[in-house]
């Protein structure tokens, strides 16, 4: 490596490249994965790769982990051919990724962590001098403060993936490929990632930097690679694209807009869900609410702030001390998912590989799951029946698979959500709470879930939905509710609010 | 997408499903043709080598006849099993049920009574053992290696007690019948055998019957799901309190079941049977492919695993092979099978 970009510089560092890949292919049963695609990491560089689920990124990191082997292609490292054999391979030619799931032994250490599999060794047993002072040494390269010996599961999310940043320079890695690192963040958090990666640019380390988020590409990249299909349709540097073109490169189509038209407000007489000082000691107090037919409430807030708590209460998961629900008007107590779902209540949860899907049974029996008596026949289940009502809604949602028989595992991370959704489309729930519903899912299918909250809402449907991205609260609620330690602070009617106000209430600057 | 080509699509997605249903079937069907050449040209070379004693119908007979009590006991680990638990008291469950059964069976003077109330005794007492297990789990998430150790131990600690250390013995014709008696006379004699013995008979309708809810009915389903992943599950609407309670509950009366037919086979009720019964339900279960981390598995799977296990033992014994060289063989076998059943799906997975 000769050249390297500037430090901080915005346009793209014109050095040869540390690492490219010429004409990578792999296929998996029945999926082009990645077909012929090349690409490459300078020095100094932030290189986003963006496009829709099942584009082929997470493919291309795999291959670049050494996680799985291409079909054909070649990877050069400094212009010399190399053949990445295993995630440890991967690890010494300088290749570090960073999953969205992360790679951390939650009951060790950080210091732990950071050294882990690579422990300086004194006689037969760990030098934890030498290991301490390693692990220091990455994170000062971070500039940022960890505690050393704190167990990692006590951590937060953002510091966790700070730990996973420190191991990948620990190993002195030179491109670090980061997969969605901002799906869990805060925006103050995000803005901290963003520090510490033009820190990284400036020590001349290249940086993949994977994200569905728009605004971030064009906050960090110099430049952007769009694959759709499997195959690479575009790589240009990031002052020469909009965030128009970018879409339409990813969907290959142009989206008139990010949000479907919402329809007219429904008349506020008889709500459809009344919530009346509902508490849960140390995550909700004294909430009160009102949800009415076809319409929809964003619930807005930071994380933490105990809109996943409200809606886990409401929908029978977790337990309230005090406060009430009714249901149009009747009395609600659900004491398990099982009665609220009896009585109209569908919650479509945040993290869909934990809470909403079983991985490893087929689309059918995941969609079936919440209503299985209906198709039982006789005693037995009547494969049959499931199958023509699961065919039906998987059209209707526009699910791409090669048939219902799919294991969940195998789906990308928006037919995953799809099918969650589908779980819940499959007998018309009265009320539907959605918790982050476009969370780690791309363009394309984000407008199709938001058309059809929009289909159900005018159904006659209430939707309460979580969000931590504000635009997608903005554009998709009739009214928004606030939420700051606990509480609803504030609540905005349609059109009243921007984003800033939102934060001032959520972040608690403005007393309610 | 207009509603018409919605249908249309929903037709094709459901017509390409029930094709690749029909796919996976006859890949299943093939792979079991395949297994049973595979099978069958093992037990000629085996019957040779036994000078064709192997084979005899009295030794199949005979194969099946010992296989009765590990396959029942089996079955309900399985359940337990796919939910990713374990029931670690099953053998000496057997020694409980066995003398309390025998105790019964004794202080009735009518013969039909004492088998019925014996039988009504033996897998209520087991059933109630399996609620003991499984309520800590459900209800505080202890693990049920605990639970299950811990009942292990009592219930073993409790049949000694019972009986003061010695075995009962059990004078009921009928009550023994189900363990040594034979039905369908007819059928056995063109086989130059006595008929089908009882326990095979009550083997038989316990694995179908449990295959039959494993696969067919809401509660199967939900023991899956609930392997699979038990918060989705809940979140599904799923009562995971009542269906994880209850797959200790049948696995608690099955091993009564299974102690039925051993303490009616041996004509007593001995506070040391069953000893290591629990490890050889866990090892037909794991044979058969289902596995420890939950989710997934299938009862007639565990019921080649005990066949083949069954089937080891006795040959081993034609060939005289002595009784501690047996266990070696037996944990080699168990090893090398699961082995290669991890090796055929990594290379399903990666094709």
């Amino acid at each position: 490596m000769t050249e390297q970009g500037g430090p901080g510089s915005g346009n793209s560092p014109d050095g040869a490249p540390f690492l490219s890949m010429h004409g990578i292919s792999k296929s998996y049963p029945g999926v082009q994965a990645l077909d012929g695609v090349s690409f490459d990491v300078r020095a100094g560089e932030v290189h986003a790769l963006v496009g829709e689920n099942g584009a082929g990124k997470s493919t291309l990191v795999k291959v670049l982990a050494g996680a799985v082997s291409a079909d054909a292609g070649e990877i050069l490292i400094d212009d010399k051919p190399v053949v990445i054999r295993s995630p440890k391979h991967a690890e010494q030619l300088g290749i570090a990724v960073i999953y969205q799931e992360f790679n951390l032994v939650p009951s060790m250490s950080v210091a732990e962590n950071i050294m882990l599999g690579r422990e300086p060794t004194r006689g037969t047993g760990i030098d934890w001098a030498a290991l301490r002072t390693q692990a220091t040494a990455a994170i000062s390269q971070l500039g940022v403060e960890l505690p050393l010996g704190v167990e990692v599961r006590r951590l937060s999310v953002a510091q966790q993936q700070m730990v996973e940043i420190a191991k990948a320079l620990s190993t002195n890695a030179r491109v670090i490929v980061m997969d969605e690192p901002s799906a869990a963040l805060t925006t103050s958090e995000v803005a901290v990632l963003f520090e510490i990666i033009r820190k990284l640019k400036a020590s001349g380390v290249g940086i993949v930097y994977i994200s569905h988020r728009l605004e971030e590409i064009f906050a960090i990249a110099d430049r952007v690679t769009i694959f759709r299909d499997g195959k690479l349709v575009k790589t240009d540097v990031r002052n020469a694209l909009t965030p128009d073109d970018v879409i339409r490169f990813m969907v290959g189509r142009s989206l008139s807009s990010h949000f479907p038209t919402l329809p007219q407000d429904p008349p506020r007489e008889h709500p459809l869900l009344a919530v009346r000082g509902l508490t849960a000691p140390g995550r909700i107090e004294n909430v009160s609410l009102e949800v009415y037919p076809g319409e929809i409430v964003g619930l807005a807030g930071l994380i933490g702030a105990g809109r996943t708590s409200l809606l886990r209460a409401i929908c029978g998961v977790d337990h309230f001390t005090s406060g009430s629900l009714t249901l149009n008007g009747a009395p609600l107590q659900p004491r398990s998912p099982h009665e609220a779902i009896e009585a109209g209540l569908a919650l479509v949860t945040e993290d869909r590989k934990t809470q909403g899907l079983i991985l490893g049974m087929t689309i059918r029996e995941n969609v079936t799951l919440p209503h299985l008596e209906d198709f039982v026949r006789n005693g037995h289940i009547d494969r049959r029946k499931e199958s023509t009502a699961v065919a039906k809604l998987a059209a209707e949602l526009r699910i791409r698979t090669p048939s219902l028989e799919q294991i969940a595992r195998n789906l990308s991370g928006g037919n995953q959500q799809k099918v969650v959704l589908a779980k819940w489309l499959l007998k018309k729930a009265k009320l539907f709470c959605f918790d982050e519903p476009t969370r780690g899912i791309d363009v394309g299918a984000k407008l199709e879930i938001y058309e059809l909250m929009v289909k159900l809402a005018e159904a006659g449907a209430g939707i309460l939905m979580a969000s931590s991205e504000l635009p997608e609260v903005l554009g998709m609620s009739m009214r928004i509710a606030v939420m700051h330690k606990g509480r609803i602070v504030k609540i905005f009617g349609r059109g009243e609010s921007t984003q800033e106000e939102i934060i001032r209430y959520a972040t608690g600057t403005i007393a309610a | 997408m207009s509603a018409s080509q919605e249908q249309n699509v929903a037709r094709v997605v459901e017509s390409e499903t029930l094709k690749l249903e029909r796919q996976k079937r006859r890949a299943s069907l093939l792979r079991t043709v395949g297994l049973f050449v595979g099978l069958v040209v093992l037990l000629t070379i085996v019957n040779l080598a036994t000078h064709g004693n192997f084979l005899q119908p009295g030794n199949v007979l005979n194969v099946l006849r010992q296989i009765a009590v590990n396959a029942i006991l089996a079955t309900g680990q399985t359940l337990v099993i796919i939910t990713a638990g374990i029931d670690l008291s099953v053998g000496s469950l057997i020694a409980l049920t066995g003398v309390l059964m025998a105790g019964t069976v004794n202080a009735q003077q009518s013969v039909v009574l004492g088998m019925i109330l014996a039988a009504l005794v033996g897998m209520s007492v087991g059933g109630f053992a399996g609620f003991i297990n499984g309520l800590p789990v459900v209800r505080f998430g202890l693990p049920p290696f605990i639970t299950t150790l811990a009942m292990m131990l009592m219930a073993r600690g409790s049949a000694f007690l019972y009986t003061g250390g010695r075995p009962i013995e059990i004078n009921n014709s009928a009550f023994n019948f189900l363990g040594s008696g034979f039905v369908f006379p007819s059928l056995g004699h063109l086989f130059g055998i006595p008929g089908i013995p009882m326990p095979v008979i009550i083997m038989l309708v316990v694995v179908i019957a449990g295959s039959y809810v494993l696969t067919q009915t809401r509660f199967g389903r939900y023991v899956y799901a609930i392997g699979g992943n038990e918060e989705a599950a809940r979140l599904s609407g799923i009562n995971v309190f009542n269906v994880k309670l209850a797959v200790y509950v049948v696995s608690g009366a099955l091993a009564g079941l299974a102690s039925l037919l051993l303490a009616a086979r041996l004509n007593s009720g001995i506070p040391q049977s069953g000893q290591g019964y629990e490890l050889q339900s866990i090892a037909a279960v794991v044979v058969g492919g289902t596995s420890l981390m939950g989710g997934r598995g299938s009862i007639g799977g565990t019921f080649v695993g005990a066949l083949l296990i069954g089937m080891l033992y006795n040959l081993m014994n034609l060939l005289s092979i002595q009784s501690y060289a047996q266990e070696v063989v037996l944990g080699a076998v168990i090893l090398a099978a699961v082995l290669l059943d991890q090796l055929r799906r990594q290379y399903l997975a990666t094709r």
